[in-house]
């Protein structure tokens, strides 16, 4: 099928990427490669929401920290204290809790991965929902405004809970052990695995969201981003649809939070930040906004570079600068752009709508 | 049958009563018109039914069912479709998929079929795509399928949207000025589409200005002036009522 041949050129560019490292004795690469796939499910999730449903959201790293968290939380939350208790007992009975050993050697009994995954993304798709409904009746600079001022109490409420590691954070999450042997782990050992886990989830989160882009769906999202009025008498529940998307769009980000969280072995406070989502939004943007693939591959291009130290200390302000530029010169994207032509406009003293 | 029926319909906007006590019905598989001069209501009337805006009393019943406080989705849903004086297609979508959206009451892939492509939702997109290429060529202009909306000629763009609007097959169709902005052969062209949508046995309610197309197709015509009913009648009757003659010639400014 016409749709999957990118995916499995993208799969093909993982794979020879990965050999190319090992040859030439690079594999530190990919640890950079591994994170910057976790945040590329964020983008590509938020490119739906942005640019087919045409709803901007300012609070994504909110959704993506709150599945991180809480999944730091709950695999290292020391029950043993309470390990007497009936509802301990009884969660351990059901396999539910995972017993370990920290660094030094402490007995640990917390919360088993899978489940805390699993309330980690259930938590932020509840939230994403009960935000959501007031929130998208706001539409621009408002619906902007109120998912900023979501993410700000996300961050804020991580920032001052002593559960949450106040500005420390929360370490030692263990390893997410996905199936017998498939580990979310960033030790050494581990690099190519988990290299590969973070590109099969990229790679499982574009189909699903190049099918949904290509369906009923799909063309229902891009009719409400157009005329919404006309959506609306043409029988397409609205609000219903944009809120979907929405909870859809914060589940892929929980999602990654999860992963990533597991993948670093901890979660601070930085990932919950305004300047995270900000980043989101510009990358969406720099890829083209109705643009799946360019926001993927303009999210991994960028992140890496970041990841990797390019922008040294104005990292942040390198994501500013890209958002204002975009903007400026090329809101179809950088990957589908006449640059020349738009520079020459804006200079000739042409201004955009 | 009486497919729709409009009782004592009341709309102000402030101090402007855009809609008086407005009643009348319309009988299944006929065109009926709605006609008056600028500012009389048509258009606000339009969208009291299709639920574009609330009415402020009266009642609205179309197959039976009162229609206050449904949304416009919920509206189309039970089978009413309409058009746009303005038009108003997607920007950004071919001609074929703008009236593949209008399919959109008549299939069911939700987020979960559409993310995992199933073979059913397979099928489902397949028929989308028949239904709304027959509705290209019944509307002849399938060899524009392919076409950005937005680039379309003004009259393209207008038969694009009556494909869109019958791709759910309505039971109703509402068409708010169908000839504005076309020329007389595209008028002409217009009024043979509309006695064929008729035809295909969907009742028709249409809003419009220019009178050669009203009365050489409508089955009945309601009168608007300054939101009140004047007159109910047969197109021969209404050429000869002395008030509608006033309203349209002795205002002086035609």
């Amino acid at each position: 099928m016409k749709r999957f041949l990118p995916l499995l050129a993208l799969l093909a560019l993982v794979i020879s990427i990965q050999l190319l490292t090992q040859w030439t004795g690079t594999t530190y690469y990919l640890t950079q490669l591994t994170m910057s796939g976790y945040y590329a499910v964020v983008i590509i999730g938020l490119c739906l929401l942005m640019g087919y449903a045409g709803q901007i959201s300012l609070g994504h790293a909110g959704f993506f920290a709150i599945g991180g968290y809480m999944s730091a939380m709950l695999t290292t939350r020391n029950l043993i204290s309470f390990q007497n208790q009936d509802w301990v007992v009884l969660l351990d009975k059901f396999g539910l809790l995972a017993a370990r050993q920290d660094l030094y050697g402490e007995a640990i009994l917390a919360f088993q991965p899978w489940l805390a995954a699993l309330i980690a993304i259930v938590l932020a798709g509840t939230i994403a929902l009960i935000i959501g409904i007031p929130v998208l009746k706001l539409k621009g600079h408002y619906l902007a405004m109120a998912t900023l001022g979501f993410g700000i109490i996300v961050y804020r409420v991580f920032l001052a809970s002593e559960i949450f590691g106040e500005a420390d954070g929360i370490s030692g999450v263990p390893g997410f052990p996905l199936l017998p042997g498939v580990i979310v782990t960033g030790s050494f050992g581990a690099r190519v695995g988990n290299y590969y886990i973070a590109w099969t989830l990229v790679i499982v989160a574009m189909v699903m969201l190049i099918n949904l882009i290509n369906s009923r769906v799909g063309r229902a999202l891009r009719a409400i981003h157009g005329a919404e009025e006309a959506a609306n008498a043409m029988g397409i529940d609205t609000a219903r649809y944009k809120l979907k998307t929405f909870v859809l769009s914060a589940v892929l980000a929980a999602v990654a939070g999860v992963f990533l969280t597991h993948y670093n072995g901890g979660i601070g406070p930085s990932e919950a930040g305004v300047m995270k989502s900000v980043r989101y939004v510009a990358l969406v943007a720099v890829g083209g906004m109705a643009n799946l693939w360019g926001a993927l591959i303009m999210g991994v291009t960028l992140n890496f570079l970041s990841l990797r130290g390019f922008f040294g200390s104005y990292d942040d302000a390198v994501f500013g600068a890209i958002l204002i530029v975009i903007m400026l010169f090329a809101p179809e994207g950088l990957l589908r752009l006449n640059l020349a032509a738009k520079l020459k406009k804006l200079f000739s003293g042409g201004s955009r709508k | 049958m009486t497919i729709l029926e409009i009782n004592n319909l009341n709309k102000s906007f402030g101090g402007l009563q855009a809609v008086q006590d407005v009643g009348f019905g319309v009988e299944e598989h006929r065109i009926k018109a709605v006609i008056g001069p600028n500012g009389a209501g048509k258009t606000t009337l339009f969208n009291l039914i299709s639920g574009t805006l609330p009415f402020d009393s009266g009642s609205v019943v179309f197959k039976g069912e009162e229609l206050r406080g449904l949304k416009p989705y919920q509206i189309a849903e039970r089978g009413m479709a309409r058009t746009y004086q303005n038009i108003k297609l997607f920007p950004g979508m071919s001609a074929l998929e703008n009236v593949m959206v209008g399919r959109h009451t008549r299939s069911r892939a939700g987020f979960v079929a559409g993310m995992l492509n199933l073979p059913a939702t397979g099928r489902e997109e397949a028929e989308i795509r028949g239904k709304a290429m027959e509705l290209l060529g019944l509307l002849e202009i399938e060899h524009l399928a392919d076409i950005e909306a937005g680039s379309l000629a003004f009259g393209q763009q207008r038969a694009v949207e009556f494909a869109r609007a019958l791709a759910a097959e309505p039971a109703m169709l509402l068409l708010d000025e169908p000839a504005a902005g076309l020329n007389m052969n595209e008028t002409a062209e217009v009024a043979r589409l509309i006695s064929k949508i008729r035809d295909l046995g969907i009742t028709v309610l249409l809003v419009e200005h220019d009178m050669s197309l009203v009365m050489d197709i409508s089955d009945e015509i309601v009168v608007l002036s300054f939101g009140q009913k004047i007159a109910e009648d047969l197109p021969a009757a209404i050429q000869q009522n002395q008030e509608v003659i006033e309203i349209y010639l002795g205002g002086g400014d035609d």
